[in-house]
C-alpha cells in the first residue's frame, strides 16, 4: 500500500493549520514524524489516517483519492493508534485487542477463528499475551501502552500510525516500544509514529520527517534529516552528537541554542 | 497457540454469559410483566378474565384487564426498557459513567410540552393530548440538539447543548407552575411530573410502542460503535465508525425512546442512570453487550417499582418517580463513595 500526500494542507478560517505537506509512505520502513508542539504532527497523522479532510492538496491511497475510498476498507488497511483517551470502561485486555478486529467482522457477527488468531498474533507480538484476563485498570502505563499497541496491530493493517506511543513511558518501557515498532516494521507494515524523543527518534527510524509550523522542512534518513541548522532552526536547541559503546553515532539534544539562532536555519 | 486456547474459549464463555444474562433477565421481565397484571387494589381473577378477554365477552373482569392492568404491566415494561437501553448508550456514547437519559434534555422538553398542553387547557378535551405533547416537545429537543451539536462529532457539545436545553425547558416548566391559574392546576401538574403509570389505557401503549421501537433499533445499532468508541472517538473513527451517523442514531434513537417514555408516564428518574451500573460488571464492562441487559432490567425495575407502589399502604398511590428516586439516590452516592476510593 502506498499512502501519498499531495500538497496537501489544512485551514481553519485563515489561520494554516499545516500547508503543502507531500510525503510518500510505503511498506516496510519505520517512520519518525518529529516536530515542537504545535508544528502539526498530530494534524498530519490523522489526515494520513483518513480521519481529517485535507483543506487543500491530494491524498491518494494505491493511486485512489482518500476521499473515494470506503470506510471500512480504509479501517481494514489503516490502523491508527490514538492514546490520548485511554480507554473509557475497566474492560479486559482480551476484549480491548478484540476492537481491533471491529473492520473486519460483518454486522452482529461473532469473532470468528481469523479473527482469534489475528487477536493471538498481536497480544504476542506487543508481548501482553499473559495480561489477556486483566482488567483495563490494573495494568500500569507501559502494559496499558502494549495493549493499545496490540489493538492497533490485531487489525493487520498495513500500515500503522501510531500518536506519540512510547511518550507516557519511562526509559526501559520506551527501548522495549521502539524496538517493537522497528520489529512491527519489518514485518514489512508501514510504520509511521510521532515522537518527542530525538535521540530514539535517530536511533530507531529508518526515516525522520521533521514538522515546523505546519511546514515540512525535513524528510530524509535520520542523519540527514536532522542536521545542527535544523536542530537549531526547528526545536531551537543544539545536539551533542556522540558513538555509543556498540558503535552506534547517536545525537542527544543538550541545549538551547541562543536567541537569534532561529535565523540561522 | 496454546495459550490461544483457554483464552478462546474465556471469551467464548463470556458470550454465553452474556446471552444467558440477557434470558434470565427477559424471563424475569415476562415474571413481572405477569404480577403486574395479577396484583392490584381489587381482589381479581386473572385466568377467568382472560378466558373473558380471549372469547370476546365483554365482562367486567376482562375491562379492568384489558383497560387497566395490561396497559400498565406493559407500559412499565416499555418505559424502563427504554430507559435503562437509553441510559446504557448514553453512558456508552459520552464515556461518562454519571450519564442519563435526562442528560440531553429530552426529558425535560418532553415534560414541558406535556406541562403546556396541561397549561393549555387541552389536556381535559383528548384523552392523548398530554403524551402528544410531551412527543412534540422530545421532538423539538432532539431537532434542537441535533441542531446545536451539528459541527464537528465532539461529545462536549453535545453535553453543553443538552444541559443549555435542559435548564431552558425546567425554566420555562417552572414559569408555566408559577403561572398556573389556580393552586389546584399546579398540583396537577407537580403530580404528573413524578411519573406513573396508574390509569393509562392501550392507547397510551398502541401511541409510544411503534416510537419506542424504532428508537430501540436506532440505539442498539450502535452497539460496536459504542464498543470502539470506549477508546476515544478518534480511535473509533480509525476502526470505521462514521461518528455523525452514530450520533444522530444516539440523539434520535434516545429522543423517540425517552419522549415517548416521559409522554405517557411523566418523569422517572435514576432507572437509566443506575441500570448501567448493575449490568456493566455482568458483561464485562463492554459497553455494547450491556444494551440488552440493561434496557430489560430497566423493564424489570419499572416493574418492580409499580408492583411495589400498588402494594405499599400508602393511599393515595406513591409516585412512580418517587420511588425510583428513593431507591436510585443512595445507590447513587454509594457509586460514587466507590469510585472515589478507587481513585
Amino acid at each position: 500500500m502506498r499512502l501519498v500526500a499531495e500538497a496537501v494542507g489544512v485551514r481553519i478560517g485563515r489561520t494554516v493549520i499545516l500547508g503543502n505537506v507531500s510525503l510518500d509512505l510505503g511498506p516496510g520502513a519505520f517512520v519518525g514524524l518529529v516536530g515542537p508542539n504545535g508544528a502539526g504532527k498530530t494534524t498530519l497523522l490523522r489526515i494520513l489516517a483518513g480521519l481529517l479532510p485535507a483543506t487543500t492538496g491530494r491524498l491518494t491511497v494505491d493511486g485512489r483519492a482518500m476521499a473515494s475510498v470506503r470506510r471500512d476498507e480504509r479501517a481494514r488497511r489503516l490502523a491508527a493508534l490514538f492514546q490520548g483517551a485511554g480507554v473509557g470502561w475497566p474492560m479486559r485486555v482480551s476484549e480491548i485487542v478484540a476492537l481491533g478486529r471491529l473492520p473486519h467482522r460483518r454486522a452482529f457477527a461473532a469473532l470468528g477463528d481469523a479473527d482469534r488468531a489475528a487477536i493471538a498474533r498481536a497480544m504476542r507480538l506487543a508481548d501482553v499475551a499473559h495480561l489477556a484476563d486483566r482488567a483495563e485498570p490494573t495494568l500500569s502505563s507501559g502494559e496499558r501502552m502494549r495493549v493499545l499497541l496490540a489493538r492497533a496491530l490485531a487489525v493487520e493493517a498495513e500500515i500503522l500510525l501510531a500518536d506519540e506511543p512510547i511518550t507516557a513511558l519511562d526509559p526501559a518501557h520506551q527501548l522495549d516500544a521502539m524496538t517493537l515498532l522497528r520489529a512491527i516494521s519489518r514485518r514489512g507494515i508501514g510504520v509511521v509514529a510521532v515522537l518527542h524523543d530525538l535521540t530514539l527518534a535517530a536511533r530507531f527510524c529508518d526515516r525522520i520527517i521533521v514538522m515546523e509550523d505546519g511546514r515540512l522542512v525535513a524528510d530524509d534518513r535520520p542523519d540527514a534529516a536532522l542536521t545542527d541548522g535544523l536542530l537549531a532552526s526547528a526545536f531551537g536547541v543544539a545536539a551533542h552528537r556522540g558513538t555509543a559503546f556498540d558503535g552506534t553515532r547517536y545525537i542527544l539534544p543538550w541545549e538551547r541554542s541562543g536567541p537569534g539562532t532561529k535565523e540561522m536555519g | 497457540m496454546k495459550a490461544l486456547l483457554p483464552r478462546a474459549s474465556a471469551s467464548a464463555r463470556s458470550r454465553l454469559a452474556g446471552a444467558g444474562l440477557i434470558v434470565i433477565a427477559a424471563a424475569l421481565v415476562a415474571a413481572l410483566v405477569l404480577a403486574s397484571v395479577a396484583i392490584g387494589y381489587a381482589a381479581f381473577d386473572v385466568p377467568s378474565a382472560m378466558a373473558d378477554l380471549l372469547a370476546g365477552r365483554t365482562t367486567l373482569p376482562a375491562l379492568v384487564l384489558w383497560e387497566l392492568r395490561i396497559p400498565r404491566a406493559l407500559l412499565g415494561a416499555l418505559v424502563g426498557f427504554s430507559l435503562g437501553l437509553t441510559g446504557a448508550v448514553l453512558q456508552g456514547y459520552l464515556r461518562n459513567p454519571l450519564a442519563d437519559p435526562g442528560i440531553l434534555g429530552i426529558s425535560s422538553a418532553a415534560a414541558l410540552g406535556a406541562v403546556m398542553v396541561f397549561y393549555g387547557g387541552l389536556a381535559g378535551s383528548l384523552s392523548l393530548a398530554l403524551p402528544l405533547g410531551g412527543i412534540a416537545g422530545a421532538a423539538l429537543a432532539a431537532l434542537g440538539i441535533n441542531l446545536l451539536a451539528a459541527r464537528g462529532t465532539g461529545t462536549l457539545g453535545l453535553i453543553l447543548a443538552g444541559v443549555g436545553l435542559s435548564s431552558l425547558a425546567g425554566a420555562l416548566t417552572a414559569l408555566a407552575l408559577n403561572l398556573a391559574p389556580n393552586s389546584y392546576a399546579a398540583l396537577e401538574i407537580v403530580f404528573w411530573l413524578m411519573g406513573s403509570l396508574a390509569d393509562r389505557s392501550m392507547d397510551h401503549v398502541w401511541l409510544c410502542l411503534p416510537l419506542m421501537g424504532l428508537g430501540w433499533i436506532l440505539m442498539l445499532s450502535t452497539a460496536r460503535a459504542l464498543d470502539a468508541l470506549a477508546l476515544g472517538e478518534d480511535t473509533a473513527a480509525s476502526l470505521g465508525f462514521d461518528l455523525v451517523s452514530v450520533r444522530l442514531r444516539i440523539v434520535t434513537g434516545a429522543a423517540l425512546a425517552v419522549g415517548s417514555g416521559v409522554a405517557v408516564s411523566g418523569a422517572v428518574g435514576f432507572v437509566g442512570l443506575v441500570v448501567p451500573h448493575l449490568v456493566r460488571p455482568l458483561v464485562g464492562s463492554r459497553p455494547g453487550a450491556s444494551l440488552w441487559p440493561s434496557g430489560l432490567l430497566g423493564a424489570a425495575l419499572v416493574l418492580g417499582a409499580d408492583i411495589a407502589i400498588r402494594l405499599l399502604p400508602s393511599r393515595p398511590e406513591l409516585k412512580l418517580g418517587v420511588i425510583t428516586a428513593l431507591v436510585g439516590a443512595p445507590f447513587l452516592i454509594g457509586l460514587l463513595f466507590r469510585r472515589q476510593g478507587r481513585t
